[in-house]
C-alpha cells in the first residue's frame, strides 16, 4: 500500500468484501476515485495525495482487485448492476448524509456512466469526471447511428475505434487472457507501460497485476457485448458531467463523445495531451481540473443554484483551461495578443516585460476576458539572474508554467559593416539570450515535474530569409530556430513540445523601436516612421499570430509560418533558396 | 462660418448642440427599450422612427446598430458590412447606435455605446475612452497636424491593449467635417448618405484639395495639415477581441488665437461625459 496516510476500511456487499482506503478531512465534500483495468486504486495514488489537501478523497479497489475479494463464480459476478451495488455501499459507508463527487479512470469510467445516469443513484452523486472511458449505452447508439447511417466519415470512424478496440476481441477469448497476464505479459506490464505510456516507473503496478487483470476480463465478458447490442434508451445524465480526454489515447477516440451533449445537459470538456494512463502521468492537471470542477458544483449546491459553466468559452478553452502560461514580450504586439488569446482560453497568465506598466495593462485585460489570474512581472529577458528569480517566484506562487512563450525580441537593422560590435550584442543578448534563459530555467521546470508541457519560441521569417538589410536581427532568430528545432528533438522523450513562430510582417511597434545601424539620430527616427507605417500599411493582425500560436501548441507543430509572405518564404527556401538569395540582395525601398 | 464659430454662443452653434442632444436623447431612448432578441435593424429602425416624429426630414447618413462582436467590426471587409443586419441581441452584448440626422439645416452626428446588462470590459473600455477625448482636444489646440494627432491616438490605444477600429471606417477616418446643410423639399439617400450632405462634403473636398487640405481626418497623407476651423464629427472608436465602443460628438475648432477658444467640444453634457464625471464621484 503506498498510499500514506490512509485510513483503511473495508465494506461489505453482496458477499464481497472492498477494500476501502480515505484520506484527507472527513467533514470536507467526498471524492470517490474510481480505477480502470488492469489497475487496483493505488493508480490514483498521485492525485488522490493532491486532492487529499482539499476534500475527502475515497479509493477503493473494485470487486476482484487489489485487496477486494472476488465474487464467485466469477462469471456474472461483474455485471454493471452488481458494480452499482458496490459503489452505493462504498458512498453510503464514507459520506452517509451527502452525495460524493465520482471521478473515474478507464473501466472506473464506464462504470461511473452507469452510476451517473441510472435512477437509484439519483441524490447519491454530485457530479462526474469521466476520463479515457465512455458509457457502454452511449457507445452502443453511437456504433448504431454510424451502422445504421454510413457516411465515407461515419465508416472511418467506425472502423478506426473498431481497430483501437482491438484488445477487447482478445480479452473475449477464453482462458488465454488470464494465461497471459499470469504468465509473461504480467511479468512484463510494468516495462511496457514505461515505454509504451511514458508511466514513471516505481509502486505501479502493484503486484497483484495478474490477478487483478485476469479477473477484471470478466468485466468485459460480462457488459460488453450486451450492453453494446441492446443499449439503454434512457442513459442521460443526471449530474453534471466533466470529461476529460487524453488526445493521445491508444484505445479510444476523441470522436466517441461527439454526441455526448445530447446525453449530458451539462458538459464541461476538457482535453489534454497525453496517453491513456494520465492518472499517472498528469497527476497536477488532474488534480486541478478536478479540484475546479467539484468546488464549482458545491458552491452551486450551497446556493441553491444551477451549476455555472466552469470552462471558458474560447476557442481551444478545452485544452488550456486552467492551465499556466507564461508569455515574455507581453506588453505589446504579439506577446500581447498571446496574453489575450490564451487568457480567452481560460488559462492563467504571466505576463512579463521589461515594460513593467505595459505588462500590468496586459494581465488587467487578460482578467477581463476569462483568465481565471493573471500576474504582471517587470522583467528583462537577457540578464540571467532576473529570469532565475522569475521562475523560483513563478513556481513557487502559480505553479510549474504549462505552455512557455519566449516572445521578447528587439529589432536591428542597417548593413552589417556598419553593425557595432555594441548592437550585435544588444540583438543578441534579448533576441537570442532571452530565448535560451527561458528554455534552459523553465524548460528545466518543466522536464523535472515529468507531466509534458509546452515551448513556444517566437523567431521571425528573417530566420530562414537573408536580407541584406537585417544581418543581426536574422541572425539571432535564425538561431532561435535551430534552437528550437534542437530543443524540440531533445524534450520529445518528456511529453515536452516546442514550437518555433515565424510571423513575417506584422503589425506591432517593434518597428518604432528598431535600431537603424549607421544612421544618425534623425534619420533613425524617419526610418522608424517609415517602416512603421509600411507594416502599418499591411496591417497583418498580431491577433492572427496569436492564433497561430495556440495552434502550434495544439497540434505540437514543429515550425510555424504564420503571414503568406512567411509562408511563401519558407517554401522558396527549401525549393529554390537561390531565389532567396538574389531576393536577399535587393536594397529595402525605405 | 469661422466668424461665428469663433463666439463660443453664437446663434449657428447652439443649433448644432440641439441637434447633437436631439441625437443622443434618441440614442438614450432607444437603448433603453432593447431587449434581447432585438435585432440591428430594429433598432436602426427606432433610432429612424424617434427622430422622424421629432420632426427630422434629411441625414448626413441613416442610423446603424451594431451588437456583438460588430461592434469591433470584426470580420469587416466591405462598406455593405456597416449596414443593420439580423444580428440579435443577446444578455451581456455591447451595441453601437450610430446616426447622423439633420435638424433645421444642423447636423449631428452621434455614437453611443452600450451593453446589454453589465460587462466589465465594456466599462473598461468606455473609461479608457475619456483620454482620447483630452488627447484629441488637446492636440487640436496644439494645433499639430492631423496626421500627427490620429497616429497619437492610435499610439494611445495601441498602447492601451486596443485595436484602432476607426480604421475599418471609408478611408480610415477618425472624423469628418459637418456643416449646415440645406433644407429640401426631396431629399434622397444613396447608401444610406443624404445626398445634400454628401454634396457639402464633396465640395470640400474639392476646396481642400485645392488648398492642401481635407474635410476627412484620415491617417493618409491628404490628412497632413494643421486643424481647419469649421466643427468636426470626431469618433474614436476602440476595439478588443469581439467588444468595441466609441464616441462620437462634434469638435468645434476655430481660427482664435486663445488656446481656449481654437477648439473645444461643443457640448460637454453628454452621456458618456456625465458617465465619466459620475464615476470620478464615485471613485
Amino acid at each position: 500500500m503506498n498510499l500514506s496516510g490512509a485510513r483503511e476500511r473495508r465494506v461489505r456487499t453482496g458477499g464481497i468484501e472492498l477494500c476501502v482506503a480515505e484520506l484527507g478531512d472527513e467533514r470536507r465534500p467526498t471524492v470517490v476515485l474510481v480505477h480502470g483495468y488492469p489497475d487496483s486504486k493505488e493508480v490514483w495514488s498521485d492525485v488522490a495525495v493532491r486532492l487529499a489537501e482539499h476534500w475527502h478523497v475515497v479509493l477503493y479497489d473494485v470487486r476482484g482487485h487489489g485487496r477486494s475479494t472476488a465474487p464467485k463464480p466469477l462469471r456474472g459476478g461483474f455485471t454493471l448492476e452488481k458494480l452499482t451495488d458496490d459503489f452505493l455501499a462504498v458512498a453510503d459507508a464514507v459520506s452517509p448524509d451527502r452525495p460524493v463527487h465520482v471521478v473515474g479512470h478507464d473501466w472506473g469510467s464506464v462504470q461511473s456512466w452507469e452510476f451517473a445516469t441510472v435512477k437509484r443513484t439519483e441524490g447519491r452523486i454530485a457530479s462526474f469526471t469521466s476520463m479515457s472511458g465512455p458509457s457502454l449505452d452511449h457507445f452502443g447508439h453511437w456504433i448504431k447511428r454510424r451502422m445504421t447511417r454510413p457516411t465515407p466519415r461515419r465508416v472511418g470512424q467506425l472502423l478506426g475505434q473498431g481497430a483501437k478496440s482491438w484488445y477487447v476481441y482478445m480479452l473475449h477469448t477464453p482462458v488465454l487472457p488470464e494465461l497471459a497476464w499470469r504468465g509473461p505479459l504480467g511479468k512484463r506490464w510494468p516495462r511496457i507501460l514505461e515505454r509504451m505510456e511514458k508511466v514513471p516507473a516505481g509502486d505501479y503496478p502493484t503486484s497483484s497485476l495478474p490477478d487483478d487483470a485476469a479477473h477484471g476480463a470478466w468485466l468485459y465478458r460480462d457488459n460488453i457485448r450486451y450492453r453494446l447490442r441492446r443499449p439503454r434508451a434512457d442513459a442521460y445524465a443526471h449530474v453534471p458531467v466533466q470529461l476529460i480526454t487524453p488526445t493521445g489515447d491508444a484505445f479510444l477516440s476523441e470522436t466517441l463523445y461527439d454526441e455526448l451533449e445530447h446525453w449530458v445537459p451539462q458538459l464541461v470538456r476538457r482535453s489534454l495531451p497525453a496517453k491513456h494512463w494520465v492518472p499517472r502521468t498528469r497527476p497536477d492537471q488532474l488534480a486541478s481540473w478536478i479540484s475546479e470542477f467539484v468546488t464549482a458544483n458545491e458552491d452551486a449546491r450551497h446556493e441553491g443554484r444551477p451549476v455555472r459553466d466552469t470552462a471558458a468559452r474560447g476557442a481551444y478553452a478545452e485544452r488550456f483551461g486552467g492551465q499556466l502560461v507564461l508569455v515574455t514580450g507581453a506588453a505589446g504586439g504579439i506577446g500581447r495578443a498571446t496574453a489575450f488569446a490564451f487568457a480567452e482560453a481560460g488559462a492563467r497568465v504571466v505576463a512579463v516585460d521589461r515594460d513593467g506598466e505595459g505588462a500590468a495593462r496586459t494581465a488587467e485585460m487578460a482578467l477581463l476576458i476569462g483568465a481565471p489570474a493573471a500576474w504582471a512581472e517587470t522583467v528583462d529577458v537577457s540578464d540571467e539572474q532576473a529570469m532565475e528569480e522569475l521562475a523560483e517566484k513563478v513556481a513557487a506562487e502559480c505553479g510549474i508554467v504549462d505552455v512557455l512563450v519566449n516572445n521578447a525580441g528587439i529589432g536591428l537593422s542597417g548593413p552589417f559593416l556598419e553593425t557595432t560590435s555594441e548592437d550585435w550584442k544588444n540583438v543578441l543578448d534579448v533576441n537570442l539570450w532571452g530565448v535560451i534563459h527561458g528554455c534552459r530555467i523553465f524548460g528545466r521546470q518543466m522536464a523535472e515535474r515529468g507531466q509534458g508541457g509546452h515551448i513556444v519560441n517566437t523567431a521571425s521569417a528573417a530566420a530562414y530569409q537573408p536580407s541584406r538589410a537585417l544581418p543581426a536581427y536574422s541572425t539571432s532568430k535564425a538561431a532561435v530556430l535551430m534552437l528550437s528545432e534542437c530543443l524540440r528533438a531533445e524534450l520529445a522523450e518528456r511529453s515536452i513540445g516546442v514550437s518555433a513562430i515565424c510571423p513575417g510582417i506584422v503589425n506591432t511597434n517593434i518597428t518604432s523601436t528598431t535600431h537603424f545601424a549607421g544612421a544618425d539620430e534623425t534619420e533613425e527616427r524617419r526610418l522608424q516612421q517609415r517602416t512603421s507605417r509600411l507594416y502599418g500599411l499591411r496591417n497583418y493582425p498580431p491577433e492572427k499570430v496569436a492564433d497561430a500560436i495556440l495552434k502550434a501548441v495544439v497540434r505540437n507543430q514543429a515550425v510555424v509560418p504564420v503571414t503568406p509572405e512567411a509562408r511563401g518564404a519558407r517554401l522558396l527556401s527549401r525549393i529554390s533558396p537561390g531565389v532567396l538569395r538574389g531576393v536577399a540582395r535587393l536594397k529595402p525601398p525605405l | 462660418m469661422t466668424s461665428a464659430v469663433k463666439d463660443g454662443t453664437a446663434p449657428e452653434l447652439r443649433g448644432f448642440r440641439e441637434v447633437q442632444r436631439l441625437a443622443y436623447d434618441c440614442a438614450e431612448a432607444v437603448a433603453a427599450q432593447l431587449r434581447p432578441g432585438v435585432t440591428e435593424r430594429d433598432a436602426a429602425r427606432m433610432q429612424r422612427e424617434w427622430l422622424r416624429r421629432r420632426g427630422v426630414r434629411d441625414w448626413f447618413h441613416l442610423p446603424f446598430a451594431w451588437f456583438g462582436d460588430r461592434t469591433a467590426f470584426t470580420g469587416f471587409k466591405v462598406p455593405l458590412q456597416f449596414f443593420p443586419t439580423n444580428r440579435k441581441l443577446e444578455p451581456g452584448m455591447p451595441f453601437i447606435l450610430d446616426m447622423a440626422p439633420v435638424y433645421k439645416g444642423f447636423t449631428a452626428d452621434i455614437g453611443y455605446s452600450g451593453c446589454l446588462g453589465p460587462s466589465p470590459l465594456h466599462d473598461k473600455l468606455m473609461a479608457d475612452l475619456e483620454a482620447h477625448r483630452e488627447l484629441i482636444l488637446r492636440e487640436v489646440r496644439e494645433r499639430r497636424s492631423l496626421r500627427d494627432i490620429y497616429e497619437d491616438v492610435e499610439r494611445l490605444m495601441v498602447r492601451q491593449g486596443y485595436a484602432n477600429r476607426h480604421r475599418a471606417y471609408p478611408f480610415g477616418v477618425i472624423a469628418h467635417k459637418v456643416d449646415r446643410v440645406a433644407e429640401h423639399r426631396w431629399s434622397p439617400q444613396v447608401f444610406g448618405f443624404g445626398t445634400q450632405s454628401l454634396k457639402g462634403l464633396v465640395s470640400d473636398a474639392l476646396h481642400g484639395h485645392r488648398d492642401g487640405w481635407s474635410p476627412l481626418w484620415s491617417p493618409y497623407r491628404f490628412s497632413d495639415h494643421p486643424p481647419r476651423p469649421g466643427l468636426w464629427a470626431v469618433e474614436p472608436h476602440l476595439g478588443f477581441r469581439g467588444t468595441g465602443a466609441k464616441f462620437e460628438e462634434i469638435l468645434v475648432v476655430t481660427d482664435s488665437r486663445d488656446p481656449e477658444q481654437s477648439a473645444f467640444w461643443l457640448d460637454d453634457d453628454l452621456p458618456h461625459v456625465r458617465r465619466w464625471a459620475e464615476e470620478k464621484v464615485a471613485a
